[in-house]
């Protein structure tokens, strides 16, 4: 029973320092995927474009922020551009000098690029016929896009983005390397001061039981975008 | 019937001079020249191939012609070409003011399937032509009761049959108020027991005295309906007249021998 008490005991102790960096962690989630999803859609927009600079802006961003682990991401953001004083001075120290907000934006940019994919392919995947007779209608691009195409390729890449979400939730982890203190950095902390791994474990289940709760909540979602549209 | 020579335009809702259209190196077609006046019903006939299609999507422009002229209500579409040798719209702001005329009736429909039947045949009258919603909503509910559909307007496309489904793209078209109606092979995605019911509202459209321009395989409609039949082969008008003339006579062997063989079908 010694087992038991243990986790009780560290529960007890720990519990409120252990909610507080779970809360951090919820921000994270919360404001990276807020940002990444605003910017995504202009970003699979520019991806298709028509304009040759911005397809290739888009796919350099792409290939950058998905083709580099978000750990060295997030260590260049914080750790390798603070080196610099001119960025030290500039307008955006605020947000890169903070280990909280330069976490929000690295896990933000970086989502950015996966969702941006995933919009792209929805974008495309909507029926050519239903774009085109937009267009013979006389609606302007924009009207096409905002109006006929992205609401279409978004209800197509609903369960895609929801996996996103959720697999962001795991990601949030890492800024913990930037002592940040969600609920991994504080678990880590606690763990290295008693040497178990017990608080470990406790993190590991809040994060299985939240990824569950989230699962619900976006399958739930995919449900009602898409039941009027599949049968 | 025209009293001056200027005047004899004015009635002329749709003009194509000399229209040329190729695919890479393939000329699809060869210089077509056709004229559509207010209230002709008329029917393209012609093989797979022969360049009907194109030509119609060449005038609501969503093919560019490569050479040619083509007037809607007299005004004249600017055409340029590109650096690539490709041809595009010189005014943007002309396309969509032309395309608001000109209503399309496509073969596979293309509903927008997010939207409600309402909603797909509101849309455009709202957002391109600028109609208060109410009045938009108030007009689509008459039109879909035209199409005999107005008790769908709250279904979603896929809730349909494909024969109701194109009725309500023929709503959608309406809604426009169009000066012409293009129907590109209206019923040849449809099983074969939805085609009448299709064929039966284009005809009372027709009744009421649209300008229809409609590609089509029915024979029936062609001889019944249609105040002009037009026969293209590979890229040229073989034939244009009254059907009853056309069909009675049937001057050109390649027609004879295209008639033939829808007969067989």
């Amino acid at each position: 029973m010694s087992l038991f008490d243990d986790y009780y005991t560290l529960l007890i102790e720990s519990g409120p320092e252990i909610l507080d960096g779970f809360i951090v962690s919820l921000k994270l989630l919360a404001g990276s995927c807020f940002f990444a999803f605003l910017l995504a859609v202009p970003l699979a927009i520019a991806r298709v474009s028509e304009n040759a600079w911005l397809r290739q802006f888009a796919r350099t961003y792409s290939s950058i922020f998905r083709g580099t682990p978000l750990l060295v991401q997030i260590f260049i953001f914080y750790y390798g551009l603070s080196q610099f004083e001119a960025v030290r001075n500039s307008v955006i120290w605020p947000l890169l000098g903070d280990s909280f907000y330069c976490g929000i934006t690295v896990l933000a940019l970086n989502l950015t690029a996966y969702m941006a994919e995933d919009v792209r392919a929805g974008i495309m995947a909507v029926p050519h016929g239903e774009k085109e007779a937009a267009t013979a209608y006389g609606l302007s691009k924009f009207q096409c896009y905002r109006y006929i195409i992205i609401p279409r390729a978004l209800s197509i890449v609903t369960p895609v983005l929801g996996n996103e979400v959720i697999a962001q939730l795991k990601a949030t982890a890492l800024v913990s390397t930037i002592t940040v203190l969600d609920m991994t950095g504080i678990v880590r902390r606690l763990s290295a001061r008693s040497y178990t791994t017990d608080a470990l474990i406790i993190a590991g289940v809040i994060y299985a039981l939240t990824t569950l709760t989230i699962s619900l909540v976006v399958r739930f979602a995919e449900h009602r975008n898409t039941r009027h549209i599949r049968r | 019937m025209s009293s001056t020579e200027t005047n004899s335009h004015a009635r002329d809702v749709l003009v194509v001079e000399d229209l040329h259209k190729s695919f890479g190196q393939t000329e699809v077609l060869k210089g077509i020249s056709l004229t559509a006046k207010k209230h002709d019903v008329i029917t393209i006939l012609g093989s797979s191939g022969s360049g009907k299609s194109t030509f119609l999507r060449c005038i609501n422009l969503l093919e560019m012609p490569n050479a040619g002229r083509v007037y809607v209500n007299g005004e004249l579409i600017k055409m340029a070409t590109g650096r690539d040798g490709l041809p595009y719209p010189a005014d943007a702001q002309q396309m969509v003011r032309i395309r608001r005329k000109l209503a399309m009736v496509f073969q596979q429909f293309n509903l927008w399937a997010h939207m409600t039947v309402l909603q797909n045949v509101m849309f455009a009258p709202v957002k391109v032509l600028g109609i208060d919603k109410r009045d938009a909503e108030l007009a689509a509910i008459a039109y879909l009761e035209k199409v005999g559909l107005a008790e769908k307007r709250h279904h979603y496309p896929n809730q349909l049959s494909g024969g109701q489904q194109q009725r309500v793209a023929i709503a959608r078209a309406l809604a426009m108020e169009p000066d012409v109606m293009l129907f590109d092979e209206p019923t040849s995605a449809l099983d074969p027991e939805l085609v009448g019911e299709v064929l039966k509202v284009m005809r009372s459209l027709a009744e009421d005295g649209r300008t229809m321009l409609v590609v089509t395989h029915e024979m029936g409609f062609a001889r019944e309906v249609a105040s002009r039949v037009v026969f293209f082969h590979q890229g040229k008008v073989e034939e244009d007249g009254p059907p009853a003339e056309l069909f009675a006579s049937q001057k050109s062997p390649r027609f004879q021998k295209f008639l033939s063989s829808m007969a067989t079908k």
